[in-house]
């Protein structure tokens, strides 16, 4: 028997660290759909399948800039010390990937208003019509386009891994200690983009890319959830712990039926079959995958605050 | 250059909690928080047990994570006596420091800024003990110059047992515990 | 502390003292220092010297006030007891200040007591109520119908207003529900009591036994310092406690005893010293009386036959019984302080006396010293009224050997009227529903009362059944009677005020003068103020109160205090020897040397309720300090774990206890360890307030008191043995 007895009752620590709640997975969320758009757009411009892919390439820059915006209010929802955002932008911290996240964010929305800018919704061009000159110009050179395609990729690729690294990076909290979490974020990030754009798309040929895509992302998030537990499971007992705490813990009934059943096994055959023309495309399993996405990031976040080094079997607060 | 440390002798104190409250009032920290705490910790089966009683608070690591995550530098060493302190102003209360430390020693001050233990700099930076170390009625908490091989917690740690906190976390505590 | 004991210290004379001032530091204090309390006005840090009252053991403090506002509270390096390092109690004292459960003004009842229904009135109405009523009183009944229940220093006064009015009738719980055993025990054994600060040498001590005291978590700041330095001296330490205390965790020997069995392992351990010849002979030879008798007596109780009573195997006892002999006379079985417990605690005591004997620590260096005392003159006083009737707490000294009142008795009194009526109480500094057993009785005298005046800092419980309440100004607000213990050195400290009140509350010594004035007895209170009073005093021993307030202790020339080192021993016994066997008991028919009674046992499925202390807590009146609830916010009720098991008890869980008569606690977190035996609960006094005017406490744990329906009284002085109570649990669902 080992009793720790703490005296600590510090509020948002104890009993369990519980500093954040829903605000920070939408975020992380939101943040790793972003990135997988910018990805996904980006592909298309870049291999010129744009016309392929109409829907992706020009009503996505748009929605990311909604739907980015909306993620930063979650994420500026819950600063405790809102009034002093701005110091992010005083200083460049190199070993803060919250101060890379920050200035990736800030070089993020220029890169999708680039991007934007080569196809200007209708609503805006007639408020501004000189966009319509400036896109014209943009787009009669194709290494602009390559290289706004390069830049939302590599923009893309560094914002859906820093959600990822950001929780890596809290030494705190064993769970979060695995290198693999940015890889996760990332390819989580891009099936849920294919999901979402798969809910959006117009033509059936471009939902069955993106269904074909989704599915090798999903195939490849599968991968990672087990290379992150068997990271975890031959660490330290505070890690094997906390990965107790996904595999048969408090965590494990949403985990398994809501993550890994609902938000990537059963999309993942529902998608196979349409792929094989064996059933229609239909929007049930992107929602499926969009909703594992979304509770993902909420089970990693509290189920990550919920682990500890002193292992919590005994632990009196 | 200094290197300001503690060394507690777990096995003279008995968990009164006088240095929480020293802490708590000459740092004025708020109602419902505290810079400190007591463990204790508890091996073995009635009536064969062994029991560590253990003053916790920041461990100002020599690798601090906290530091490290902090994305506007707040968090960061002092010139005197390395000692992880944070700047109010340049704090936004994100809390990546809390999620990023072990022991759990920080917390959000109610006006929205990171807070923890900071050795009283104010105390110590002008070469006096923090609160806690003043009051502690059984003299088991010591602190002082770590880099000095003369000062009072370098010779107890030549002398005596001791481990840190999670060791296991890679952060090189600077707290220390006599056994 | 009693006079009996008082009178045997060894006395400083107000002329050594005087030497000792002016060859010392005269120039050092300020002339014409400011009298006023208002500071507000003064920038930057003040550090003003007073003694601490969150406790009884009044260490010498200093009060940082930054602003004009009490910022903190450190100790004073010349106090003997602190040594500058208060208890976290004391360095908590500034939430006592800030409460914001405080008392703020006087306060009148509205409709039927206990309601906690007031009226705010001004002082002058209060006053002149209370004069009034306690006045109607004298006129029907007489004033010894009037009593009072006091604790603490600060009753001082309001004691000496209440004997001027003709009141015969006190009671302070600390005697009949807390020390008494143990002071009537030393008393009988030795001639004199341990006082308080108890003349223990912890520092001193090579071996240390601790059987019924939790030092640690028993904040007594002295013993707590003491015993640590012991510690990292390897003391040898030996803890009997049916809890695997803090204390027992730095212990050689733990010995996890059956609870209520403590006499039969002391007669066990006495009975190896004896055998063994391992007692010191010359002491004994020199000192000891009925040595012989005693002996004859202990041949039975082998570590054998106390082996299936306490649990503790015989190998065990001898070897600690040989521990103990092995470091004499710096052997010191710690006397303990609180003991009423099974009923035949003054045996018990008396046991833990004998055996300090045997072992030759009593009046030895690292055993029980002999204090000193600073002899301060009493302030000259008319004499009380004399009464023709007689108190009423032990009638006809039912129990022969009470040294002093037995609070229980005047309740007792109060409820059966007999020998005479009690009508009016007046209290202070004890909150009586938490300090007496079985609460329903308090309540019922409470209710034969015609007045209950309650003098306090908080609503307490007690405060919540007056029918005025009167607040008073809190210890770092007011001046107070001086303090001189009888310690290791002999001095004397001041409290004086350090801030001002938040509201309309007065010192303890106003509220007498006042009342005094108007139940026409001025003549008691020559004292212009208590500047005055306090400067009668100590100019009597060539001291002043403007040196006092500058310094806050005065430490007289050191005196020896060990027999060693050249103290005369003195034994106020009736053969004037330590008495193995006492005359005295067997005249009165009690055991003349201990005997062991079997405890109770728990009934089935019932476990036996233990209580006991925080460090950060005093009894039931910090809990609403915000800065001391921040450190503990209440109690939890220890479960052996494989009981807890049992019973589907996690830890943390709320829980209920109900004990053998029904009655049920409030809901209290269970607090499963393995660090108690399965055959008893614990907790720590003070919790579960129900007194809807302490909001920052309030229904926080569990009470014990109220849980203590049963008590056995203890036939030689009186004391309420309150461990006989048995609990079960009741779930939440």
């Amino acid at each position: 028997m080992h009793e720790l007895s703490i005296t600590r009752h510090n509020e948002l620590i104890d009993p369990t660290l519980h500093i954040w709640s829903w605000q920070i997975p939408v975020y992380l969320f939101i943040g790793g759909l972003i990135a997988g758009m910018m990805i996904i757009s980006g592909y298309f411009l870049l291999k010129g399948r744009a016309r392929e892919a109409k829907c992706t390439c020009f009503q996505l820059p748009i929605l990311s800039i909604i739907i980015l915006s909306l993620g930063m209010l979650a994420l500026f929802l819950d600063l405790e010390h809102k009034f002093y955002f701005w110091r992010l932008y005083t200083t460049f911290q190199v070993t803060s990937p919250m101060s890379w996240g920050a200035w990736i964010l800030l070089l993020v929305y220029p890169a999708l208003i680039l991007n934007l800018l080569l196809r200007v919704p209708v609503f805006i061009l007639n408020r501004i019509p000189q966009l319509g000159k400036i896109s014209e110009k943009m787009n009669a050179h194709p290494s602009t386009i390559k290289g706004i395609a390069t830049l939302n990729i590599t923009l893309g690729l560094m914002l859906g891994a820093y959600t990822g690294i950001l929780l890596s990076t809290l030494t705190g909290r064993p769970l979060w200690n695995s290198s693999v979490l940015g890889f996760l974020f990332l390819a989580s990030g891009l099936s849920s983009a294919a999901a979402f754009v798969h809910m959006i798309a117009k033509t059936a040929h471009e939902r069955d890319i993106l269904t074909k895509a989704d599915n090798g992302f999903l195939t490849l998030e599968l991968v990672i959830v087990a290379f992150f537990f068997i990271g975890l499971l031959t660490s330290s007992a505070s890690h094997k712990a906390a990965a107790d705490l996904l595999l048969t813990g408090p965590f494990a009934a949403v985990f398994w039926v809501f993550v890994i059943g609902i938000g990537m096994v059963i999309p993942l055959f529902i998608q196979s079959l349409a792929i094989k023309n064996k059933i229609k495309h239909t929007v049930v399993a992107p929602i499926m995958v969009l909703v594992g996405g979304i509770l993902l990031r909420f089970v990693f976040v509290y189920a990550g605050q919920y682990s500890h080094w002193l292992i919590h079997a005994g632990l009196f607060k | 250059m200094a290197k300001f440390g503690m060394v507690i002798d777990t096995t003279k104190c008995v968990g009164c909690m006088d240095c929480v409250v020293a802490c708590k009032t000459e740092n004025n920290v708020p109602e419902g928080f505290n810079r400190a705490w007591i463990v204790e910790d508890v091996m073995g089966k009635y009536p064969d047990l062994h029991m560590e009683i253990r003053s916790e608070r920041c461990n100002h690591c020599e690798e601090a994570p906290c530091v490290d995550v902090c994305p506007t530098g707040a968090s960061h060493y002092s010139d005197i006596g390395e000692v992880v302190l944070i700047d109010h102003d340049e704090c936004i209360g994100c809390k990546a420091c809390i999620a990023a430390c072990p022991y759990d020693a920080r917390f959000i001050h109610p006006d929205g800024y990171a807070d923890k233990c900071d050795f009283c700099f104010h105390r110590t930076s002008k070469g006096k003990n923090p609160a806690c170390v003043d009051v502690c009625p059984t003299h088991s908490i010591h602190f002082g110059d770590l880099d000095d091989p003369d000062s009072e917690v370098s010779k107890l740690l030549k002398s005596r047992k001791y481990h840190v906190r999670i060791p296991e976390a890679g952060t090189k505590p600077k707290i220390f515990y006599l056994t | 502390m009693n006079s009996i004991s008082r009178r045997k210290f060894l006395k400083i004379s107000g002329a050594t003292i005087g030497a000792a001032v002016l060859s010392g530091s005269m120039s050092s204090f300020v002339k014409g220092a400011d009298n006023k309390i208002n500071k507000k006005d003064i920038k930057g840090i003040q550090k003003i010297p007073t003694y601490c009252a969150m406790c009884f053991w009044r260490c010498g403090a200093i009060a940082h006030v930054k602003d004009g506002k009490l910022w903190k509270i450190e100790g004073n390096p010349d106090d003997p007891l602190s040594k500058g390092r208060l208890c976290p109690r004391g360095t908590g004292g500034v939430g006592t200040h800030y409460d914001p459960d405080r008392l703020r003004s006087p306060l009148i009842r509205k409709n039927i007591r206990g309601e906690e229904q007031w009226v705010e009135v001004t002082w002058n109405e209060a006053l002149d109520y209370v004069a009034k009523r306690m006045i109607d009183i004298k006129k029907t009944y007489g004033p010894e119908s009037m009593a009072m229940f006091h604790h603490g220093i600060g009753a001082t006064f309001l004691e000496h207003m209440m004997k001027s009015y003709g009141a015969i009738n006190f009671g302070a719980p600390s005697f009949a529900q807390c020390k008494g055993p143990r002071d009537v025990a030393f008393n009988l054994t030795f001639g004199e009591t341990v006082g308080g600060p108890e003349r223990t040498d912890i520092e001193n001590a090579k071996c240390i036994v601790l059987i019924g005291s939790h030092i640690g978590e028993n904040m007594h700041n002295t013993q707590v310092q003491e015993f640590s330095k012991a510690v990292a001296n390897h003391a040898s330490i030996i803890v009997v406690d049916p809890r695997f205390s803090v204390a027992a965790s730095k212990a050689k020997y733990y010995l996890p005893i059956k609870p209520g069995t403590d006499i039969a392992l002391l007669l066990a351990w006495m009975n190896v010293i004896v055998n063994e010849k391992l007692y010191d002979n010359e002491y004994i030879n020199k000192y000891g009386f009925g040595f012989e008798q005693f002996v004859a007596q202990l041949t039975s109780y082998t570590p054998e036959w106390a082996y299936p009573e306490t649990g503790i195997e015989p190998d065990v006892i001898r070897k600690t019984a040989r521990e103990m002999a092995r470091y004499k006379p710096a052997t010191l079985v710690h006397p303990g302080r609180h003991s009423t417990w099974y009923g035949d605690d003054t045996q018990r005591s008396r046991a833990l006396a004998l055996l300090n004997a045997l072992l030759g620590s009593w009046g030895r260096k690292g055993g029980l010293y002999q204090p000193t005392w600073l002899d301060i003159p009493a302030y000259p006083y008319p004499d009380y009224p004399k009464s023709n009737k007689k108190k009423l707490d032990n009638p006809d000294e039912k129990y022969p050997f009470a040294i002093e009142e037995i609070t229980t008795g005047v309740r007792e009194a109060t409820i059966t009227g007999k020998p005479y009526p009690i009508k009016g109480w007046f209290v202070y500094g004890t909150n009586l529903p938490y300090s007496l057993p079985q609460p329903d009785k308090t309540i019922e005298a409470i209710k034969n009362l015609e007045f209950l005046v309650v003098v306090d800092t908080i609503g307490s419980e007690i405060a919540g059944w007056a029918d005025v309440v009167l607040p008073e100004s809190v210890y770092l607000e007011r001046y107070d009677e001086l303090n001189n213990p009888s310690f290791k050195v002999p001095y004397v400290g001041i409290r004086q005020p350090v801030v001002d009140p938040p509201g309309d509350q007065k010192p303890n010594y106003w509220i007498a003068k006042k009342l005094a004035t108007r139940l026409g007895l001025d003549k008691y209170f020559p004292w212009k103020d208590i500047e005055e009073y306090l400067d009668y005093r100590l100019q009597k021993v060539g001291l002043s109160l403007e040196l006092m307030k500058e310094k806050g202790i005065f430490l007289a020339p050191e005196q020896p205090i060990y027999y060693e080192d050249g103290v005369k021993p003195y034994f106020g016994t009736p053969s004037g020897k330590i008495e193995f066997y006492s005359l005295q008991l067997e005249q009165k028919g009690f055991d003349p040397v201990p005997k062991y009674t079997k405890p109770e046992e728990p009934p089935a499925g019932y476990f036996r309720l233990l209580y006991g202390r925080a460090p950060v807590h005093t009894f039931s009146r910090t809990q609403t300090n915000r800065i001391l609830d921040d450190m503990m916010d209440t109690n939890k009720v220890w479960i052996n774990k494989d009981v807890a098991d049992h019973y589907g008890i996690r830890n943390g869980s709320f829980i209920k206890l109900k004990n053998q008569d029904g009655v049920i606690s409030n809901k209290v977190k269970a607090f499963v360890t393995e660090r108690i035996r399965t055959d008893c609960v614990y907790m720590v006094h003070g919790f579960g307030h129900t007194s809807k005017m302490l909001k920052g406490t309030y229904m926080k744990g569990a009470d014990d008191s109220r849980l203590i329906t049963q008590v056995k009284t203890d036939p030689i002085m009186g004391g309420t043995g309150m461990r006989v109570n048995f609990v079960t649990f009741e779930l939440e669902a």
